[in-house]
């Protein structure tokens, strides 16, 4: 059976000057939550609408279940839930009658009253739009993307600017879609939400995907198992990261603010050894930390820069 | 573990609704029925629809209303009272509300617009008179002033005439005014109702999430087309109704004609509409090219008074304006009961304007 979502050497340039997209590939299976992690600005608006079929490409194809969007789009439409990072749906029509006007659009959409209750806005049925806070906004945005019963659900930063218990439940709402059998694709620069949500994912700089896997994979693989970040009294220089380096189960290193964080293995078999180190050296340790790496520290490992830099 | 729990519960919920099945026009009626409900809960829509024209026609209709022997205003100033003894022996002295007045008080009077003629006395015996030509009234007050004082001063008229004042419904200001309005409704209404409308979706990126459904974008363009059909059939209903009621209008042409060309007329400033939001992104862009296109129309279509009164040079370019068309469609057939065939070049007018416009739009509209 072919991928659900494919896309081969993606490019786009805006105006023929700004490169949103240099030359992407992805293949996503059917049943999987993917995910395109990246800051903002680098490129994953412009390449999940590239991939729903709303921009067209400078260059590159793209296939959803081996259709090109040239071939039958309003056939492939009927596939298709989307919600896009930004629309303001009209204020002035109800929860039900936006629902239901989206799901006229469709051949078999589900009812609406299901919908309703299952992205939790039965209570919020006739209110209008214009009065719905931000998470049921977005709950609702789903929600018409949702209606149409899809085999793909084309999510573009869904949880962005909502409060954690907004956040949860929409997790749970796709969480339960990709259970029912579907396949979704989103974006975010939440690492977490990546890290919580995603089968697979992607992490997209500067329109180029620079690494690719499962969360657990990318992390094992690029971010060490666990970070130490600690800080010292008197100066730190090139010299003396190096050192650091030399420690044992030290895979890389790096500096940030004045904190030095490590990159580790088995962390047992480095703490003593830098205790000594900060010792020999005759500085004072003035912070020690431990932790699980993260996304994050993949992230900043690949690109030197944190996903979140305004 | 909580999603594992979930997952019989969807199972029995997806058996126990059967899938609805959408027809053919399930789309077109919801964006039509919703498209309905958002301009019946919009409040500035029902002001600028509904209560604008009308204010306009009662506050119109009052200030143009038939004075009783529309009394000319005229200043006087003589010290020696010649002239009012004069004015009030002549034949025609109940025409005229004299004032008399300082020279000073009089020509500030008179610029105001308070008067409509400044007559003074030269001290030898005869008049001066201070009009303004560009002024109807005041070329008709320094007409009529002269022949009551050349008529009390002992002139002759070598025929003998009689004058009836014309205030029948069908002559007047407010009959004139009615068709205008209505046809300057059809205008601000599909201009802002389709041009602004669409924008205002394509900002929201509303426009591009509809497309990413199966959406048919006919039905879209089609459904707005007939809101405004629909609301057309109010707007033009609702004034004619109280033109009649309040003004004792007379309404000569049949229903089915003003409906005819009403329809038409709002069809094709859905057109033009179409067309100025075809490419706009930002709703202030679209406020000025529809002020911009509307503009020349509020100016020469003859709304508020005729277009006759614009050089005969021009009468051509300012009867292929679209609005003129629709104004004198719509005049000729309420006020004279013109057949709608003798109407066709007029009709033609509006049929292209209409058509091009909205084949165009088609080509050059973007929905992102
Ligand atoms: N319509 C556009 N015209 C020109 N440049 C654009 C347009 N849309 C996005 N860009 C630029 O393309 C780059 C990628 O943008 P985008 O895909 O929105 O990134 P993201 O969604 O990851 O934040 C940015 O530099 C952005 O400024
Ligand atoms: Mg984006």
């Amino acid at each position: 059976m072919a991928a659900a979502i494919q896309c081969r050497d993606l490019r786009k340039t805006y105006d023929s000057k700004v490169e949103a997209v240099r030359g992407l590939n992805l293949e996503i299976q059917a049943g999987e939550c993917f995910g395109l992690l990246g800051p903002n600005g680098a490129g994953k608006t412009t390449t999940i609408e590239i991939l729903e079929g709303l921009l067209a490409p400078t260059s590159g194809e793209v296939f959803i279940f081996g259709h090109t969007w040239h071939e039958n789009e309003r056939e492939m439409r009927e596939w298709l839930g989307i919600s896009l990072q930004e629309t303001r749906l009209s204020e002035k029509l109800s929860v039900r009658e936006t629902i239901e006007l989206f799901a006229s659009f469709y051949r078999e959409p589900r009812s609406s009253d299901e919908v309703l209750e299952e992205l939790q806005l039965t209570e919020k049925a006739d209110a209008w739009v214009g009065k719905l806070s931000g998470g049921q906004r977005q709950r609702l945005a789903v929600a018409t993307a949702l209606v149409c019963n899809p085999k793909i659900l084309f999510l573009d930063e869904p949880t962005t600017g909502l409060d954690p218990q907004s956040r949860r439940q929409l997790w749970d709402i796709i969480r339960q879609f990709q259970q029912d059998g579907g396949t979704v694709l989103l974006t975010t620069h939440y690492m977490d939400e990546a890290e919580r949500l995603c089968d697979r994912l992607a992490i997209v700089d500067h329109g180029q995907i620079i690494a690719e896997g499962s969360p657990a994979d990318l992390i094992e693989r690029l971010g060490g198992h666990h970070v130490v970040e600690f800080s010292t009294s008197g100066n730190s220089d090139g010299a003396s990261l190096q050192a650091w380096r030399g420690l044992p189960s030290v895979e890389s290193v790096r500096e940030d603010s004045g904190v030095i964080a490590l990159n580790v293995k088995e962390p047992h078999l480095t703490i003593p050894a830098l205790l000594e180190a900060v010792g020999q050296r005759g500085s004072e340790l003035q912070h020690l930390t431990t932790r699980q790496a993260s996304l994050e520290d993949v992230f900043v490992r690949l690109t030197g820069r944190h996903l979140r830099d305004e | 573990m909580t999603v594992a729990q979930q997952t019989p519960a969807i199972t029995t919920r997806s058996t126990a609704t059967p899938p609805r099945r959408n027809g053919r026009w399930s789309g077109y009626w919801h964006l039509l029925m919703a498209r309905m409900l958002e301009l019946k809960r919009e409040p500035e829509v029902v002001f600028w629809v509904f209560a604008f024209p009308l204010l306009l026609a009662v506050g119109l209709g009052i200030a143009f209303r038939n004075k009783p022997a529309d009394a000319v205003s005229v200043a006087i100033v003589d010290p020696a009272g010649n002239l009012q003894v004069m004015l009030a022996n002549s034949p025609q002295h109940d025409l005229f509300r004299p004032h008399v007045l300082p020279q000073q008080e009089a020509e500030t009077g008179f610029r105001l617009g308070k008067y409509d003629l400044v007559v003074a006395s030269d001290g030898k015996g005869g008049f001066a008179y201070r009009y303004d030509p560009a002024r109807p009234e005041s070329v008709l007050a320094k007409t009529e002033v002269n022949d009551a004082l050349q008529a009390a001063a002992g002139r002759k008229d070598a025929v003998a005439t009689t004058a009836t004042a014309s205030s029948e419904p069908g002559s007047r200001y407010i009959d004139f005014l009615i068709p205008g309005l209505l046809g300057m409704n059809l205008m601000n209404s599909g201009m802002w109702g389709i041009g602004f409308a669409l924008v205002d979706m394509r900002q929201r990126k509303l426009l591009k999430r509809f497309i990413g459904t199966p959406m048919r974008r006919g039905d879209f363009l089609l459904a707005i087309m007939t809101s405004r059909l629909v609301l057309m059939v109010l707007e033009v209903g609702l004034l004619l109704v109280f033109g009649i009621l309040l003004f004792h209008m007379r309404v000569l042409g049949s229903l089915a004609a003003i409906a005819l060309i009403a329809g038409l007329g709002s069809l094709t400033f859905g057109g033009i509409g179409l067309l100025t939001a075809s490419r706009a992104q930002k709703i202030e862009s679209i406020s000025g090219l529809i002020n911009l296109v509307m503009m020349p129309m509020w100016i020469f279509s003859g709304v508020f008074f005729s277009y006759e009164r614009f050089p005969a040079v021009i009468h051509p370019l300012i009867k292929a304006l679209p609005l003129t068309a629709l104004n004198d469609a719509l005049r000729a057939c309420i006020l004279e009961g013109t057949p709608i065939l003798h109407q066709w070049p007029r009709l033609l007018v509006m049929i292209l304007w209409g058509g091009i416009s909205f084949v165009l739009a088609l080509k050059w509209f973007r929905w992102t």
